[in-house]
């Protein structure tokens, strides 16, 4: 190549600049490091921390620019990849529900343990999707549905001794309740005041949690949430006749209660799966998706937007609910510390990480990023540094999710794959 | 009347902290229509900064107390810049043009990021800054309580208005700032006409960043202590502020972090500490009710 040596020549000039540019950023924040001393603050040096970090980046750099020279013209890998599994959508479907119902067979109680987290997420996922994916609107508070969900059936369980199986709908009606609730003062609100807003509220509930101490426990929060039951059996190893172990004469083992509450979730994240895709072909969901299309047409055709728009609040609030009295049954305790921002941007996350209102596309981009997080668990420490850092990589590479084109939830003749460019993402 | 007094000092040099910050989200939203997660997190970023700078001033016997803060200011601000610039660079610029989702993402992605590298490098307890500017006058006398109006606080609102000056100055008599101006009404027109849109909205984040380090360096002096999650709470205030004011509008960000600390500090007094952040996001939710885009914004008025 001719053109080698001017190519190589800009690429270490540009590498070096970036090496530069790191010195910049990580002089002060890794080369010092403050430790506060009786006297005031010390500064403690590390300057082989930060040539390490410029020499990375000095190398980091290189390496993609050489990648991006000489890989093959055509799509990038991340895109035939994301574009295989849109196409092969009805192959993997079942074969992730196969492998989602068998997965305590195979699995220990710590695959299932992680199971539960990453269903529950699915769930949290299909349940934002109908506000974000569907009707197009932004809800960046959708933890307060979470929160009030847990904690409705934390009270309920605690104060009535409620039941789960009794409390679980109250709860998740509960929070659909305040979906409509809040859904009334924004509903004239867009884009990004709208935002603002629901994360407002999701903060307002999360303060109120923390000082309504004589409700909620405040800081404590609630504990000794009784665990779900098989029909009025418990899974403990008390080996009284109304145990799960007792009754079936098995052994009792801690696993039979993890195994049982896996199957729960599941059932709840499927019943999220199944309403939304059935809503989707009602007039409903017809109505919310054109609503994310173009609200003013919407208008011109006679469709309420105040109802539409309150009835994806509602839809998403109440699945919220649910898999808030779910997280309260599984933990057996609530406390305002699990429905902090992070916690809805993290659903976001997965919603348009997964490409806004596919369903498979959510699934997956749950058991990617909490199932990936898992990973991480040994380095406690760096483990958010990678999480942020994955979510910046993957939404530069991927912006429009993993799973991008769309089915039409109705078509004239013969349905054909919708191209993600073709599809609005709404402005509510 | 003399406890409203000092609540509305306290009040205002809050707001203004909040009015510096917010101005960086509405620069940002008013060019590229995104909400800048990070913003937060690099005023976090310029408080560390400043506090380090101190302390290596400290250690280095520099006792002239202007000197030092002039001198870390600027510092601070330049490597902030930076990290604004970095961060337009690295998660916002590959998005520009797509759906306006991806960037938010981005955003919150390299919010997380900010925080969690500041708390990994910098260890997570709260780190204390000896006070630096002591003193003040006393006001007002009535029975007994003194109102107070500390240098610091002097200090904090007159920065503000210098800064806000010069920063008026430039995006309304220099050449810069015409390009910003033009590039907020019409990004792809701007570009037609030979503005460097992608120069522009890097000169946008720097300046924005280095307005977040003056309001993080004032933070530090006036409250002493700072932490890696200090960002989030300010941040999301200041957002709230710049919404409030209607974003996109730079008197209204400075309006609405006014608004945000009159609120939270008269809350404080007169009802009840815990529940002044509920009644600042109370009051912008009543707002947008009433005024969906804030209080200097303009209509969203969307043609077909």
């Amino acid at each position: 190549m001719t053109a080698g040596a001017p190519a190589l020549r800009t690429a270490l000039r540009d590498a070096a600049l970036s090496a530069l540019v790191a010195f910049g950023l990580f002089v002060a924040l890794i080369g010092l490091k403050l430790v506060p001393t009786d006297q005031g603050m010390t500064l403690q040096t590390r300057p082989w921390a930060l040539a390490a970090i410029v020499v990375a980046v000095f190398v980091g750099r290189l390496a993609l620019l050489g990648w991006r020279a000489w890989r093959p013209p055509g799509t990038a890998a991340p895109g035939r990849i994301a574009e295989g599994l849109t196409h092969a959508g009805r192959l993997v479907g079942p074969v992730f529900l196969l492998a989602a119902l068998t997965l305590p067979l195979y699995g220990g109680r710590y695959m299932i343990d992680v199971g539960i987290l990453v269903l529950t997420y699915v769930m949290l996922g299909w349940g934002l999707n109908i506000v974000v994916g569907l009707a197009g609107l932004l809800d960046l508070g959708y933890v307060a549905f979470y929160a009030v969900g847990a904690y409705s059936y934390a009270l309920m369980a605690a104060t009535f001794h409620l039941g789960f199986w009794t409390a679980l709908p109250i709860a998740g009606l509960l929070a659909a309740c305040w979906g409509v609730m809040l859904g009334f003062p924004v509903l004239r609100l867009r884009g990004d005041y709208l935002a603002i807003v629901t994360l407002a509220f999701g903060e307002i509930i999360r303060v109120v949690l923390i000082n309504w101490t004589t409700l909620t426990g405040g800081p404590n929060g609630i504990s000794d949430i009784p665990r779900p039951t098989l029909f009025g059996l418990r899974f403990v190893g008390s080996g009284d006749p109304d145990t799960f172990a007792s009754f079936f004469h098995l052994e009792y083992s801690v696993t039979q209660r993890f195994v049982f509450l896996y199957y729960v979730i599941l059932a709840l994240a499927l019943l999220t799966n199944w309403v939304s895709l059935r809503l989707r072909r009602l007039p409903l969901g017809r109505a919310w998706e054109a609503l994310r299309e173009d609200e003013i047409a919407c208008r011109a055709l006679g469709i309420n937007v105040t109802i539409t728009k309150l009835t994806a609040f509602a839809m998403g609030a109440l699945f919220g609910g649910l898999a808030g009295a779910f997280f309260a049954t599984r933990q057996g305790f609530v406390s305002p510390e699990s429905f902090t921002f992070i916690e809805s941007a993290l659903v976001l996350s997965i919603v348009v990480l997964g490409g806004l209102g596919s369903q498979l596309g959510v699934a997956l981009a749950a058991l990617v990023m909490i199932g990936g997080s898992e990973l991480f668990r040994d380095f406690d420490e760096y483990r958010m540094l990678i999480f942020g850092l994955a979510l910046v990589i993957m939404m530069v590479l991927r912006p429009r999710g993993l799973i991008a084109g769309r089915t039409p939830s109705v078509a004239l003749g013969k349905r054909r794959e919708i191209a993600a460019e073709l599809v609005a993402q709404g402005r509510g | 009347m003399a406890y409203a007094l000092q609540q509305l000092i306290n009040g205002i040099s809050l707001g203004m902290i909040y009015g510096l910050i917010a101005v960086g989200y509405t620069m940002v939203y008013g060019i590229i229509g995104m909400i800048n997660f990070a913003h937060g997190d690099i005023f976090m970023i310029g408080a560390f900064l400043s506090l380090i700078g101190l302390t290596v001033l400290g250690g280095v016997g520099i006792v002239s107390v202007p000197i030092a803060l002039v001198v870390v200011l600027v510092v601070a601000a330049a490597i902030t810049a930076l990290y604004g610039w970095t961060v337009e660079r690295v998660a916002y610029r590959p998005l520009r043009g797509s759906f306006r989702l991806a960037p938010l993402i981005s955003a919150i992605g390299m919010s997380i990021v900010l925080q969690n590298f500041v708390q990994v490098s910098q260890g997570a307890r709260d780190l204390n800054l000896q006070p630096m500017i002591r003193g003040g006058v006393s006001l007002m006398d009535e029975g007994g309580f003194v109102v107070q109006l500390s240098w610091m606080q002097v200090m904090i609102s007159a920065t503000t208005l210098v800064i806000l000056a010069v920063f008026t100055w430039l995006v309304t008599r220099t050449r810069l700032g015409r390009a910003m101006r033009a590039c907020e009404q019409d990004l792809k027109m701007a570009s037609l006409l030979g503005i460097d849109t992608d120069r522009t909205i890097s000169i946008t984040f720097v300046i924005g960043a280095a307005l977040a380090t003056v309001a993080g360096m004032l933070f530090l002096l006036y409250y002493g202590s700072i932490n890696f999650f200090i960002g989030f709470s300010a941040g999301i205030k200041a957002f709230t502020a710049a919404v409030l004011g209607g974003i996109g509008s730079l008197p209204g960000a400075v309006l609405g972090g006014l608004a945000i600390g009159l609120i939270e500090s008269l809350w404080s007094g007169y009802a009840s500490v815990p529940y002044k952040n509920v009644a600042a996001f109370s009051v912008l939710a009543i707002v947008l009710v009433f005024m969906p885009s804030g209080l200097l914004g303009r209509a969203d008025i969307e043609k077909v």
